[in-house]
């Protein structure tokens, strides 16, 4: 129907070129009423912000004291700072749980490739934790993790008694770990989710084929799932580097940062709002955004030059075609781990 | 033959193994909150006494989910995030695909530089510049006002915009082309044919704004700070306070937050998981 519309619309080009000039006003209306208030409201909400946050960082001053000018300094106490640094320590727990939790999902979106019966209620359990608000997130775990409650009770089955559970949010050997654990059940299944996607914008008949000449399901993951997804798995890794330091509202509510369980945005957020020390916060948020499209930049790289021609020579063609299709799914969308 | 036969067998294990793991794998995600649906219908005697893994006496107690209820006067937070999410569903509905419309089919000076204005800030992270934008709602005197939330919402709101512009990009140009022959003005291309056919990309773009504005916790905390003005996440975080370790009470406020959530998501599935794939840009 669309081929026809457009053999047609083709016909008339003509007569549609003589018709422009007359609805130029028109046309310049219709763009500028469109766009006014979205590009209003991405000056007043975006850039005036964000240049406002490059003038401040340079200030020491809170909000409503202009405060004087310092140069660099709170960019050296970004790095410098006990309890900032810490952050960024902290973080590396974080990108330790996306990377599980890549393999996870990367496991699971596999064995429901393989059909199982009642894969989509296997699916939707897993998914779920991602709807869930992360102050909900913050008090299911702060119960879960509570000495004497949930997990505790669960160890208890197994013969674990109480006195030798550890303190989970307490003992600063373990509490990280328990905080990441939170984030990992929340976004496994989302992620689970957009692999599956990808593998399954893989023709259905190449598995079928593949099973036919004896590939085991070992072969059919290495040589047909895994070039599938390998550019969404990578673009996973790189952004759970910038997600790995945006994690806020489950950390917020379950420790408030104490314990050494600070985040980068939990101690940023204290740092704002409680010391009300407006221009170290900025600049916090400048190297994070200065992180962020480091990450980008080495993204685009990375697909430009690794991925170029993306392929071993057993690759066949529709399976790079997959690769590409699941590659053009992840820029667009991309999963988001923490946060 | 015999190869068949330990195919078969091979066929059984991964059988088992990948129904283990899958069920098993189910469980876990599902323990958290079945916990909690467990430890809200108790009473405090009850909830005292016994391990979270006990069962209540009896699914019929309501006791906490009402106590909760009112407590955290979350009948207000549903209120106003009722409002909060239909105003800003519609109007960041209307404004992402006008521009989009404007920006896919039409080349004019600037409009590459304004896509790509709008691409760069989907990388800025929302709560980092809370720290200026606050300032911002201050001068304007948009604090403890819903319409001043709603707006901030709106302005902050990149991923509808990606939505619509994927869509409008397989929108044949013909079908615009024609109307304007037809006599049609550039408006009237978009209202009137355009706008009907954006269904399956409204669909996305309200499942995955609506869940993000109904979970949003960071800007109604700082911007909406009365009492009366609280959303259903910031009433819910008043639990931190005076409830401490009453966890009977919290769970029930957790279920009742987590209530519509789970029933939009039993419902419509298919959108979400749809939605998930094509427009999980930014948080």
């Amino acid at each position: 129907m669309s081929k026809s519309a457009t053999s047609q619309a083709a016909q008339r080009k003509s007569a549609m070129s003589s018709l422009l000039g007359g609805g130029k006003t028109n046309r310049i209306l219709v763009i500028v009423t469109f766009m006014f208030i979205p590009l209003l409201l991405l000056a007043v909400f975006t850039y005036i912000p964000f240049l406002e946050m490059v003038r401040f960082s340079f200030f020491n001053r809170t909000y409503l004291d202009e405060g004087t000018f310092v140069g660099w300094k709170n960019y050296i106490d970004v790095f410098s700072r006990k309890d900032i640094f810490g952050s960024l320590i902290v973080s590396v727990y974080y990108m330790g749980g996306a990377v599980v939790q890549l393999a996870l999902a990367l496991f699971f979106a596999s064995l429901m490739v393989f059909k199982a019966k009642g894969s989509s209620i296997y699916k939707a359990c897993m998914f779920f934790p991602y709807l869930i608000c992360g102050i909900a997130v913050g008090f299911i775990f702060k119960f879960f993790y509570a000495h004497g409650y949930v997990l505790d009770s669960i160890l208890g089955l197994f013969g674990i008694p109480l006195e030798d559970c550890p303190l989970w949010l307490q003992n600063q050997n373990i509490n990280n770990i328990a905080l990441v654990a939170t984030s990992v059940w929340r976004y496994t299944g989302q992620n689970m989710v957009l692999f599956l996607g990808a593998m399954m914008s893989v023709d259905n008949e190449l598995y079928e084929a593949a099973s036919l000449d004896g590939a085991g399901r070992w072969q059919q993951f290495k040589y047909i799932i895994l070039p599938s997804i390998k550019t969404i798995i990578v673009l996973n890794l790189i952004l759970s580097i910038s997600g790995s330091l945006s994690a806020f509202e489950p950390p917020y509510v379950i420790t408030n940062g104490t314990m050494g369980t600070g985040t980068y945005f939990v101690i940023m957020n204290r740092i704002a709002h409680e010391n009300q020390k407006v221009g170290l916060a900025c600049a916090m948020a400048i190297v994070l955004l200065g992180i962020i499209v480091l990450c980008t930049i080495g993204q685009n790289l990375f697909f430009k030059y690794v991925f170029k021609d993306g392929s071993e020579d057993d690759v066949t063609r529709a399976e790079r075609k997959a690769a590409q299709k699941a590659a053009k799914l992840a820029r667009r969308g991309g999963a988001r781990v923490h946060g | 033959m015999g190869k068949l036969k330990h195919m078969k067998l091979g066929d059984w294990i991964f059988n088992i193994v990948q129904y283990v793991m899958l069920i098993s794998a189910s469980i876990i995600a599902l323990i958290p909150v079945v916990v909690c649906i467990f430890t809200a219908f108790k009473t405090d005697a009850e909830y005292q006494a016994t391990t979270p893994l006990v069962l209540p006496e009896s699914f019929g107690n309501f006791d906490n989910f009402v106590q909760a209820f009112t407590k955290a006067n979350m009948l207000r937070g549903f209120l106003n995030t009722g409002i909060v999410l239909i105003v800003v569903l519609v109007l960041s509905i209307l404004f992402a695909s006008m521009l989009a419309y404007v920006l896919d089919r039409f080349r004019f000076i600037g409009s590459g530089l304004i896509r790509n204005l709008f691409m760069f800030a989907s990388l800025i992270p929302g709560i980092a510049t809370q720290v200026t934008v606050y300032q911002i709602m201050y001068n304007l005197r948009l604090i403890n006002h819903l319409y001043g939330y709603i707006i901030v919402l709106c302005g902050t709101d990149i991923i509808s915009i990606y939505i619509f512009l994927q869509f409008f990009e397989n929108l044949p140009k013909s079908l615009d082309e024609s109307a304007i022959l037809d006599g049609c003005s550039y408006f009237g291309v978009f209202f009137k044919i355009l706008f009907p056919l954006l269904k399956p990309a409204i669909v996305t773009s309200c499942v995955l704004k609506g869940v993000s504005v109904y979970n949003e916790y960071y800007m109604s905390n700082l911007y909406l700070q009365s009492s009366e003005l609280k959303t259903i996440s910031t009433a819910l975080y008043t639990f931190t306070g005076p409830y401490g370790s009453q966890y009977n009470y919290i769970c029930a406020g957790v279920l009742i937050t987590i209530l519509p959530i789970l029933v939009l998501f039993l419902i419509c599935q298919k959108q979400v998981y749809g939605g998930m794939a094509a427009g999980a840009v930014k948080g």
